[in-house]
């Protein structure tokens, strides 16, 4: 089990007791009410790729998977998510260290210039794969929407996401 | 850093992926598992939060400022203010970073009662935790004493800089433009206009500032240039220099933004100070609307020509934005009367003054403004003489320099217009507006020129070989996305010959040797040539080493007998004859060796410049003003490229910079408050996913060793330049409506 | 974020006894509660998570139409087979809404209660009449392009942002509400409010009351419909103007007709004298180009959404077009059919 670091100064009478499980590990914390999902992850324990962008819903850099559903991690309020599965970007690799086929993708296909945006792009095309809405490139890019590249790596992630449907579709051994 | 396995990168192993690879990234597996960390992810245990507080006027003074609220909660630390701030150096000159504008007087945070403009930082409120500090900021109330302002640039006042930006030149002019222009059978006068953009790099700006035990300082700054930072902060807190060491390893984005040290790190070093304890400042996104941006434009082109149209005068004045406090300049106007043929030309460019942060440079500062603007006059040219956009420019096609009056180093414009147009299929355009469709949308091609300078700044590279046969090679410079540690490797590699897997390139720390701010698609030329430099020092060294060695295979050998082969060096006639790195240095009881090295400019009196030419289709829905841009075609001429994959996507990116200032991008100030009001990303747009679509990027390389050492131009910046003049023109072509006033949004395009 | 409590009820009874206070909040998906709270903007005292209470099922009626519960999200919405089939247009409107991401956590309870959007109401350093009655209005004279067209007052020009609104104001939705005095029904056109002389108020839903459900009526206008919406970007963007367009034909006659719009006002905007005019009459643009200006006789345009008016109009005549030739505008298809 997991052992959250607990900042000095934090109102306890305020911190309600929550168990996440973020990439199959349980974590059990008290968590202040007004504490983002996000800022759990980045500031209390120390899982820094899920990113902060706009803190308002706007970017999709924080993009994570809760139960499997893609969600803007800045505005879930981390209370309320009690008892769910949360998968980030550090918990996509194979316990072996090999990089998920959206990763090698991304690398193989430059979907990301500065990688600010990428883990929540990547985030989310994991989503996309899960939601299985999408196949056709006009399709990938409609349901990316919601991930900002300020880099404009846009064609590029299309390819990559395109790439790993496809391999998907031709190897049913592809890990889901 | 756990290690993590990429098959990609895997498959590169073993390569020595020189020049013209398109090898994928080296930082490309912490980029994709969240492992690459940025200036707001160092912490320690007892690090403090600042969060800001911004003046809610546009200018004016603080009367009076209470923190006492947020300093009674439970966990706040402090509220600096300028009431209890520590005193910063009162000298101006220490201020001038070096992307600091030549004229002026640089901000200082929480440094007086004035308030400047609207979103100033005025208190830094810290706490233990994020929380914490966010909760107290709310608490902090301001009493204000407004005074005029202006933060609209056509109520503003212009006037002439008396003294040009760095690196930029007073425009000139040459012949008699007005008569030429007045005795011109073909006219055209057209009033443009660029409204304010903000950069929103995805990173927010922040600066985590470590004071450690015995008394240094370690700063994690969002920042193009460490060295920058490092000087600034020291001159402005009176740091000891070798006390403080900056940091930038990841940069997640910035496109000039981080070239001028931004408040956050002067608010954390100065809480710091203070407090003597660790502290992160982080921007929120709408606090980013509070420093520099691309200023508004207006810019009136006036073209005279034949009947042909050979042009014969240039008239181009433009007016942009700067702040009350520093004369920010651009090069607005000369790029049109570089590029073409013409012995007329009047360039005046004038500066006006509205209560905003200082704009500062953002991608192709100047020239995606300045070459936008003029290629939109050139399509209305071309209108007006009756000839085809393409043939206008090639009829007006300038060998040399039209400003310097001097010949380019390399100029495959030509080239670039040709391929571009056939891969696009412009022959088959119909010439006449509103003459293409399909069902409901009329459909429009367009195209532009792109001009950017080639820069190279002199850069220092040390390179150390060790005994394992492992190579690092580092600079001060950064890597704000273009893939500079990738291009280090790949130099490495291709002037040593060791696999890119044994290569490590290191940037973004203080402490390497020197670089100046990564900007103006200069660092590839600049860091590739010192990193190329420095690499062959280093293997002079190990040969003279190898040269010394008893019974050496390598004895007497030199530089020219010998081949770098996988960490290996042997004779080129006899490659079975040398020695392995490692085996030099067991030999020869050495741990290390090590080269640092200078990479300058070459000295020339030619112009250096980068060309591009760019196709756009549109296709617009008329009947509700609804444009999407569906195909590009950008044919780019920059030299050599050192890896097409990472170059492309620079490409791409400056021309989603291009989509987003042609149709989408503007700060929206209310004038009536000085306030920016769309200060998010939610109403400031910027391309999405589905605004791109495929883009087709063409490299035409050019062999020139005078533009740069290693031959390279420098791909950062081209991309944008043209290419929103070529959507423009391409809308013009699918409707008939020529909309001079950027960016073209639905309410332009709808009404009439 | 200011300081709250957190309650988390598990019964629909206990989540009721729990908002006693006009400053208690329900929060579900709380995309934008927790947006506007990060702004400053909402500053609840207490929070009551009903994301546990049993509402997140799609029933049918005995009418023949289906009841929503108000947890089931955007997303899982968008794609359940009864809404894609029967009520497409709805599935339509929610899919051009926000992002993925947003309609994943988004519920269909809390896209009715969304603020209206407005610079100046999300900027806590302006004055506004919704955040603090009587400061005044800064919106008025200002940044005017996103705003209403229809319906403003002298205090508020505020526009809804919904989009999936403006597809159950055309279908008729009813919105069934409970609070610890009891439960009622409350007809989809009366939810919303306009902002008149109180628009700190954006809906008719009480203190204390809890919307659980979204019921739409059996006709579902399956074959001539569309949602079309206009924007900024090609996705990802609030609407400028959207049109929800339904029509029932018999023999080629307009039977019946649904119109809402979005983006022009404080709540999804619908006239049901303009829809009238239409029946009887051919599918034609002329008599779809009376209807919209039917609507819009009473437009009045700010300075900046000037544009609306015309765009307005031309996006109702092409909408009401799409859904006639039963060719509705398909969300990732950027094409506009």
């Amino acid at each position: 089990m997991k052992q959250a670091t607990s900042p000095a100064g934090v109102e306890r009478q305020d911190a309600c007791p929550t168990r996440l499980t973020i990439n199959g590990e349980i974590v059990e914390l008290a968590i202040p009410p007004w504490t983002s999902l996000l800022d759990l992850l980045r500031e209390r324990l120390a899982l820094t790729g899920t990113k902060k962008g706009c803190d308002h819903g706007q970017c999709g850099a924080c993009t994570v998977l809760i139960d499997g559903r893609r969600i803007n991690s800045c505005l879930k309020l981390a209370v309320t998510l009690d008892g769910t599965e949360i998968t980030t970007i550090e918990g996509l690799a194979g316990v072996d260290g090999s990089l998920h086929p959206l990763q090698e993708a991304f690398i193989r296909h430059d979907g990301f210039q500065c990688g600010y945006c990428t883990p929540g792009q990547i985030c989310s095309a994991q989503g996309l794969l899960n939601e299985a809405q999408a196949t056709t490139r006009a399709e990938i890019r409609e349901h990316m929407s919601g991930n900002i590249c300020r880099c404009g790596a846009y064609p590029n992630i299309v390819d990559a996401i395109e790439d790993v449907i496809h391999k998907r579709n031709s190897d049913p051994r592809m890990p889901e | 850093m756990k290690e993590m396995k990429s098959q990609t990168l895997q498959a590169q192993e073993g390569r020595n992926a020189g020049f013209g690879t398109a090898l994928s990234r080296v930082d490309g597996a912490a980029k994709v598992t969240g492992q690459a960390k940025y200036a707001a992810e160092f912490t320690r245990p007892d690090l403090l939060f600042g969060v800001v507080y911004t003046a809610r006027i546009a200018k004016g003074k603080i009367k009076r400022i209470d923190t006492s609220r947020a300093l009674a909660m439970d966990g706040v630390v402090d509220v600096l203010t300028h009431e209890n701030s520590p005193r910063v150096t009162h000298f101006d000159l220490k201020l001038k970073d070096m992307s600091a504008p030549t004229v002026g007087h640089p901000f200082r945070a929480l440094d007086s009662d004035d308030i400047l403009y609207p979103g100033q930082p005025i208190a830094l409120v810290v706490a233990e935790t994020l929380e914490i500090a966010r909760a107290a900021a709310r608490l902090v109330d301001v009493d204000y004493e407004w005074q005029d302002f202006e933060t609209d640039l056509k109520r503003a006042t212009p006037f002439v800089p008396k003294v040009p930006g760095v690196g930029e030149r007073k425009p000139k002019s040459r012949g008699k433009a007005e008569a030429a222009f007045a005795s011109s059978p073909v006219q055209i006068t057209g009033d443009y206009h660029l409204m304010p953009e903000h950069h929103n790099p995805m990173e927010l700006f922040a600066s985590t500032v470590f004071c450690e035990d015995d008394g240094r300082l370690t700063i994690y700054d969002k920042t193009q240039g460490v060295k920058n930072s490092h000087c600034y902060i020291c001159n402005a807190m009176g740091f000891k220099r070798a006390k403080v060491r900056v940091l930038s390893p990841f940069v997640g984005g910035a496109f000039g933004s981080a070239l001028r040290p931004q408040y956050q790190l002067w608010l954390a070093a100065l809480a710091a100070k203070k407090l003597e304890r660790s502290v992160r400042v982080v921007m929120t996104r709408q606090e980013m609307f509070g420093h520099g941006y691309r200023p508004e434009c207006y810019n009136r082109i006036q073209l005279g020509a034949d009947d042909q149209g050979h042009l014969k005068a240039i008239i181009n004045s433009a007016v942009t934005g700067t702040s009350s406090y520093e004369n920010y300049t651009e090069s607005i106007v000369s790029w049109g009367g570089m590029l073409y043929q013409c012995d007329n030309a009047k360039l005046d460019y004038q500066i006006a003054r509205v209560d905003t942060a200082t704009p500062c440079n953002m991608r192709a500062p100047g020239g995606a403004t300045g070459t936008n603007m003029f290629e939109i006059a050139m399509d209305e040219l071309a209108y007006a003489s009756n000839v085809d956009p393409l043939e206008l420019r090639l009829r007006n096609y300038a060998e040399r320099h039209q400003l310097k009056d001097r010949d380019y180093t390399s100029k495959a414009l030509r080239d670039c217009y040709q391929r571009g147009a056939r891969k696009f299929g412009w022959e088959k355009r119909s010439p006449e507006p509103r003459s293409m469709r399909e069902g409901h949308e009329l459909i429009g091609w367009g195209m532009a020129t792109g001009v950017w300078d080639a820069m190279m700044a002199p850069t220092s590279v040390r390179a150390t070989l060790h005994a394992d046969g492992s190579l690092e090679v580092g600079t001060a410079t950064a890597d704000i996305g273009p893939g500079t540690y990738t291009m280090m490797t790949q130099i490495a590699s291709d002037a040593t010959g060791i696999p890119v897997e044994r290569i490590t390139a290191k940037l973004g720390d203080s402490d390497l040797p020197f670089a100046p701010v990564e900007g103006g698609s200069a660092t590839a030329a600049s860091a590739g040539t010192a990193v190329q430099k420095a690499c062959h020092a280093l293997m002079k060294q190990v040969l003279e080493q190898a040269n010394q060695l008893e019974n050496s295979p390598l004895s007497g050998a030199r530089m020219e007998d010998v081949d770098l082969v996988g960490g290996r060096i042997q004779l080129s006639e006899n490659p079975a004859q040398g020695m392995s790195f490692s085996e030099v240095f067991t030999a020869a009881g050495l741990d290390s060796l090590e080269a640092k090295k200078f990479g300058r400019p070459r000295m020339t009196r030619k112009a250096r410049n980068t060309h591009s030419a760019v196709f756009v289709e549109v296709r617009v829905d008329e009947e509700v003003g609804m444009a999407r841009v569906t195909r590009v075609v950008n044919a780019v001429a920059a030299g050599r490229i050192i890896n097409p994959k990472t170059a492309r996507s620079q490409i791409i990116g400056g021309v989603v910079f291009g989509i987003g200032m042609a149709l989408e991008e503007e700060s929206l100030a209310d004038h009536r408050i000085g306030r920016w009001m769309n200060h998010n990303l939610a109403e400031y747009h910027v391309p999405v996913n589905a605004d791109v679509p495929d883009i087709d990027v063409i490299f035409v390389e050019e062999e020139d060793h005078e533009a740069s050492p290693i031959g390279v131009k420098g791909v950062g910046e081209i991309g944008v330049c043209g290419t929103a003049a070529a959507i423009a023109n391409a809308l013009f072509h699918a409707t008939g409506k020529r909309l001079r006033d950027l960016p073209i949004t639905i309410d332009k395009l709808v009404t009439d | 974020m200011n300081r709250f409590d957190y309650r988390r009820p598990s019964t629909l009874a206990e989540a009721l006894s729990l908002a006693t206070d006009p400053a208690v909040r329900y929060l579900a998906g709380g995309t934008n509660l927790i947006d506007l709270m990060k702004e400053d903007v909402e500053r609840p005292l207490s929070l009551v998570d009903v994301n546990h209470l049993p509402l997140g099922n799609i029933e049918d009626t005995v009418e023949g139409g289906l009841k929503i519960g108000a947890l089931v999200p955007n997303a899982d919405l968008a794609r359940a087979a009864r809404i894609t089939q029967r009520y497409p247009l709805l599935s339509s409107a929610l899919l051009a809404g926000a992002s993925p991401q947003l309609r994943n956590a988004a519920t269909t309870g809390g896209n009715l209660l969304q603020r209206t959007r407005c610079y100046y109401f999300y900027d806590v350093a302006t004055p506004c009449n919704k955040r603090e009655p009587g400061s005044g209005c800064q919106a008025i004279g200002g940044l005017t392009r996103q705003h209403a067209i229809l319906g403003a007052s002298e205090h508020c020009i505020a526009t809804h942002p919904s989009d999936m609104c403006v597809a159950l104001a055309a279908l008729q939705a009813v919105v069934h509400v409970e609070s610890a005095r009891g439960s009622r029904t409350i007809a989809f056109e009366d939810f919303h409010r306009l902002p008149g002389d109180t628009p700190e108020r954006d809906s008719n839903l009480e203190p204390g009351e809890l919307v659980t459900a979204v019921e739409l009526p059996a006709e579902s206008f399956d074959i001539h419909y569309s949602y079309l919406k206009l924007r900024d970007r090609q996705s990802y963007a609030f609407a400028l103007v959207s049109v929800a367009a339904a029509l029932r034909l018999e023999d080629g006659i307009v039977a019946e007709a649904r119109l809402a719009l979005g983006g022009v006002a404080h709540k999804p905007w619908r006239d049901r004298e303009a829809e009238k005019q239409v029946l009887g009459q051919a599918p034609g643009r002329e008599a779809f180009g009376r209807v919209a200006d039917t609507i819009l006789a009473g437009a009045r345009g700010q300075g900046d959404n000037d544009f609306k008016i015309p765009l307005a109009r031309r996006a109702i005549v092409r909408a009401l077009d799409q859904a006639a030739r039963a060719a509705p505008q398909r969300q990732v298809e950027k094409r506009i059919s």
